[in-house]
């Protein structure tokens, strides 16, 4: 019971502060896994690639999964409903000064400052999942230069070049280059098993 | 009675059926909601969208509510959001049992390490969509460092950036108004 309380209040405080979308909740979900050790950062890693690949927004996608591997089936129903309840009552808030806030100047201003914080602690949330794959590290302090992987490395500029510069595949969806490194780890053994 | 039950059924399709998140659903939001139903205008699900971009929580999420709460007050809002979690309930909990038992193969624990590859790429792909927007003169660009830095290195929550950013971001704006 205590579990279902900390997930709810845990996934509430997320919906309450992840602003701009579903991959803005991922610094919380890094924070929850140090504070709770309930999943480690390379099941998160997992998660995200799941909650890319399948229909659904990516932040109800994630908090399902969390929920299910902390709590089981009532975990997820429960991290889920705490995700969006803070949208639910900030909505039906919204909705009635609809004009007003539109219009405010201390409402923009805040989020003048808002956009670039939630990039940024997306880009740390990044910087975490890069350490693990190229490191198999999560903290900079648990690196050393020698551990580097250089396949990974190549598969990454790889990854990069057709999902972003190349005009040809950059519009395809995020499933087919999930799809196609799945494959490739398995061929190249990537894990070393 | 019979309008809530629409909204949920047809936010469940709008959730069922779009891949690629929120900005993804755009379109299939404005044939849904705009087309077939008539729920709302062009103009206002646009106006829905982009306040629930810059709301907290999920994007999807607050588009749903703003048009159940438009067509059938704060029950509506409720039933359209449970619309359209509902799939990715189901879905997602059916592939995490099965991932959760099937994780000791090589097969699968080969197949992750290649995709978290993937997922490094995919988090630095939406990080430059959301710079190009958020970044735009040497203030957001100062947040930007100081929250990026702060982050890397220190283990303070997220809601710390965020409450600061967002004192931050008035400060600057208003000083800018005041000066000119």
């Amino acid at each position: 019971m205590m579990l279902y309380l900390q997930l709810y209040y845990e996934f509430f405080k997320a919906g309450l502060f992840a602003i701009g979308g579903g991959m803005a909740t991922l610094p919380f979900l890094y924070d929850i896994s140090d504070k709770t050790g309930w999943y480690t950062y390379s099941q998160m890693a997992d998660m995200i690639a799941v909650s890319e690949s399948t229909p659904g927004a990516i932040g109800i996608n994630m908090a399902t999964y969390v929920g299910f591997t902390t709590g089981g089936a009532p975990g997820s129903v429960i991290a889920t409903l705490g995700l969006v309840t803070p949208s639910i009552i900030i909505i039906l808030i919204v909705a009635r000064f609809l004009k007003a806030f539109k219009d405010n100047r201390y409402v923009n201003s805040a989020f003048y400052g808002l956009r670039p914080a939630s990039t940024a602690l997306i880009a740390a949330a990044g910087v975490s999942v890069l350490l693990l794959v190229l490191f198999g590290s999560t903290t900079l302090q648990g690196i050393s230069l020698g551990d580097i992987s250089i396949s990974c490395i190549i598969l990454m500029v790889i990854l990069y070049f057709f999902s972003s510069v190349c005009k040809k595949t950059k519009g395809l969806h995020p499933v087919v280059f999930i799809a196609l490194s799945a494959v490739i780890g398995v061929v190249f053994h990537l894990a070393g098993v | 009675m019979k309008v809530l039950l629409d909204l949920l059924f047809t936010f469940a399709r709008i959730g069922g059926l779009t891949f690629g998140g929120g900005y993804a659903m755009l379109p299939m939001l404005q044939k849904e909601v705009v087309e077939n139903r008539g729920w709302a205008t062009e103009d206002e699900l646009m106006d829905y969208y982009a306040i629930g971009q810059c709301t907290p929580g999920i994007i999807a999420v607050n588009t749903a509510t703003f048009v159940g709460q438009k067509t059938a007050g704060i029950a509506g809002g409720i039933m359209a959001t449970l619309g359209i979690v509902f799939p990715s309930l189901v879905i997602i909990t059916v592939i995490a049992a099965f991932i959760q038992n099937f994780a000791d193969l090589a097969v699968v624990q080969n197949a992750f390490a290649g995709i978290r590859i993937c997922v490094c790429v995919l988090i630095f792909n939406a990080v430059i969509k959301l710079w190009k927007k958020a970044v735009i003169d040497k203030g957001t660009l100062a947040i930007f460092l100081v929250v990026f830095v702060g982050s890397v290195l220190t283990s303070l929550s997220p809601i710390v950036f965020v409450i600061i950013a967002a004192a931050a971001g008035i400060f600057l704006k208003n000083k800018e108004v005041s000066k000119s």
